[in-house]
């Protein structure tokens, strides 16, 4: 064998050690959640005092108990009902609201719009700590308490202001020349926002839509606020709510509901990956 | 009456004037081409005829109607070609040419028919259903020159056009350009900032400097009379020689200007053709195939140490050593004056 050919070898061995170990570090988390959910809680526990115990495998058989547990005996199907609606409601309002508002920041309100457009990205840093307190009285004012139209009116808050700015920065990367050229071509300009402007800014609502997605999925402070019944929580509440008893962690279940929710959201943003990237560095990191 | 009339126009970017008090008069079918450096204000030019920029005063008249003020592009009968030539990425070439038609509410199948006709035009038909990212650069200006056609403007505005190709297709794409426009005698106003295109392409060339058009003349009358300096080093390859001899016969403070492929060795014009005599030192000499330029300095009179270029013809066989100096001469009749102080011609 030549020395280019090996020295070839080598390269192609590390390349592939170092995406094993990056394949190893974002699947583990997993296979640790697939392990938990579905080993015997003595498996689970027995390592804390039995040393020679290996954690990362099962040595008792697989069991079922754990996601019976979830779905039997806690609100885990309608948490996720619930997840889905607030998810859904709160992406069409998102928008609805922040590309419109974004795209005319950027295109139609001259020097202006690029202030204006900073003023509203940071009301998205204001902390939920600071909000939550008027936002309580808002809710009730409103009679909305514990119900999920009280999340679907808040979270907004926090995803448009972030929401328009991300779609600002990501048309200052949109050449503006294809819409002149369609006013041009005999376009009004509503003619243009409605045949032309929608194409061009598809990755840019991709990423609005990721972003809101990733944000009401995770977010507990405002649901632990307004909501009370079980069977009006979200996924990110009712889990450990439920699960967490007192100084009891009900690992299996909890591995369990995390599995559930995490498999279909990383198959989903695998999907889209490429155009969240591209949304992303087009618009909020170049910009 | 299809021509464009502009009015003391200006435009203000903060405190920039990029174009400042532009007066110019485009006659119909006219072939216009705005030549001037980079920023010196042509694309916006272009873009407040075409009513993508608003100005900051002054009239702009198309066909005899005024157009600044509220009326939108689309009303104004106009038809642009970008530099980008910014095709609809997300829309076949069929569909790019068609979409101005679209706009005119056309019945689907004289869409197609017009569509085919202005595509077979321009040799673009088997591109039909690509995208535009499928397509060259030289294929991607044909489809926006197309599309550009098909609605039967009244006015074709072109910025830069042939800049994003390369050197040889760019020569074909001008001749065609040209032969193109002769034969459906649109008024056309092209930005370049090449000599050479401007030069082939214009009917007449509008030459801008910071935001002014400096002047306004047929091909010939740009090159052989520059109303001032910048015109003459502008236009020309090498540029036109400037110097300021302090000859007695002239008035005071009077650049004398000749071009280049006047400036030849004295034994090359007739005994007796009136002609203005240098000793030149010669410098350097650089063989082109074509031609040859020679770099060096006047060395008599109150001598200079302008750099002056001479550009021989191949046709001249004659040696010029470096180093050395020799008898040079310019026709009397290709010698131009300036003013040193305004740069403005002077008639002698
Ligand atoms: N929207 C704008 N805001 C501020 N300044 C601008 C704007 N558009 C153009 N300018 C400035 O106006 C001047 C003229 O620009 P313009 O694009 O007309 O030049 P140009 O002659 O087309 O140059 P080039 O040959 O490089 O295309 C430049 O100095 C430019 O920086
Ligand atoms: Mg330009």
């Amino acid at each position: 064998m030549t020395r280019a050919a090996l020295r070839r070898l080598t390269r192609r061995a590390a390349l592939y050690a170092a995406a094993l170990g990056f394949i190893g570090f974002a699947g583990f988390p997993f296979y640790w959640m697939l392990v938990t959910a579905f080993k015997q809680n003595r498996d689970l526990y027995v390592g804390a005092s039995d040393l020679s115990h290996v954690p990362w495998i099962f040595n008792d058989p697989p069991t079922l108990e754990h996601v019976k547990l979830l779905f039997g005996q806690t609100d885990f199907p309608h948490w996720v009902l619930n997840t889905l609606f607030v998810v859904a409601a709160v992406v069409i309002i998102t928008v609805a609201v922040a590309v419109p508002a974004g795209y005319s920041l950027a295109r139609l309100a001259g020097r202006w719009g690029e202030r204006l457009g900073m003023g509203i990205f940071f009301t998205y840093l204001i902390p939920p700590t600071l909000l939550f307190v008027p936002f309580a009285r808002l809710v009730s004012l409103l009679g909305l308490q514990n119900s999920l139209a009280s999340l679907v009116l808040i979270y907004p808050t926090m995803t448009i202001p972030f929401c328009t700015w991300l779609v600002m920065g990501f048309l200052r990367s949109v050449p503006w020349e294809i819409e002149e050229q369609a006013m041009i071509d005999g376009y009004s300009r509503l003619a243009v926002i409605v045949k032309v402007a929608p194409r061009l800014i598809v990755p840019g609502i991709l990423t609005v839509i990721v972003f809101t997605f990733t944000l009401v999925m995770q977010e507990f402070v405002y649901a632990l606020t307004f909501i009370s019944s079980v069977d009006k929580m979200t996924v990110s509440l009712g889990v450990p709510i439920a699960l967490v008893r007192g100084d009891v962690y009900h690992w299996g279940a909890l591995m369990a509901a995390a599995l559930f929710t995490s498999i279909p959201l990383a198959i989903v943003y695998n999907v889209f990956i490429d155009r969240f990237i591209q949304g992303f560095t087009m618009g909020a990191v170049k910009g | 009456m299809a021509g464009v009339d502009i009015r003391n126009l200006r435009k203000q970017f903060g405190d920039l004037c990029a174009v400042d008090g532009v007066n110019l008069s485009i006659r119909e079918g006219e072939f216009l081409v705005l030549l001037g450096p980079s920023g010196c204000g042509k694309t916006t030019l272009l873009r407040m005829i075409a009513g993508l920029e608003r100005p900051t005063g002054g009239e702009i008249h198309i066909a005899g109607e005024r157009v600044d003020g509220d009326v939108p592009p689309r009303a104004r009968g106009i038809a642009m070609v970008f530099q980008s030539y910014a095709l609809y990425p997300h829309r076949t070439v069929f569909q790019n040419i068609a979409f101005p038609l679209e706009a005119s509410r056309l019945p689907r199948t004289q869409i197609a028919e017009k569509v085919q006709r202005a595509a077979d035009m321009f040799g673009i038909s088997r591109y039909l259903d690509r995208y535009p990212r499928q397509l060259s650069g030289g294929e991607r200006q044909r489809v926006a020159l197309c599309r550009a056609l098909v609605r039967d403007p009244k006015v074709f505005l072109l910025d830069e056009p042939l800049a994003n190709l390369d050197a040889k297709l760019r020569n074909t794409a001008r001749d065609e350009l040209k032969r193109f426009q002769r034969q459906i005698r649109t008024t056309t106003v092209l930005v370049t900032h090449d000599q050479v295109e401007a030069m082939g392409l214009g009917d007449r060339i509008a030459i801008m400097d910071r935001g002014k058009v400096r002047q306004v003349g047929t091909p010939e009358e740009v090159y052989e009379d520059p109303v001032d300096t910048f015109v003459a080093t502008f236009v020309g390859q090498p540029p036109m020689n400037l110097l300021d001899l302090g000859d007695p016969a002239l008035p005071p403070r009077t650049l004398l200007g000749f071009r280049p492929e006047h400036f030849l060795p004295r034994s090359v014009f007739q005994p007796d053709e009136d002609v203005r005599a240098f000793r030149f030192s010669v410098r350097r000499v650089e063989y082109l195939g074509s031609d040859r330029y020679v770099y060096g300095s006047i060395s008599d009179g109150a001598a200079t140490d302008t750099t002056v270029i001479a550009k021989l013809p191949a046709t001249i066989a004659l040696a010029i050593p470096e180093g050395e100096q020799q008898e040079f001469a310019v026709p009397r009749r290709a010698l131009r004056y300036f003013d040193a102080a305004t740069g403005s011609s002077r008639k002698i």
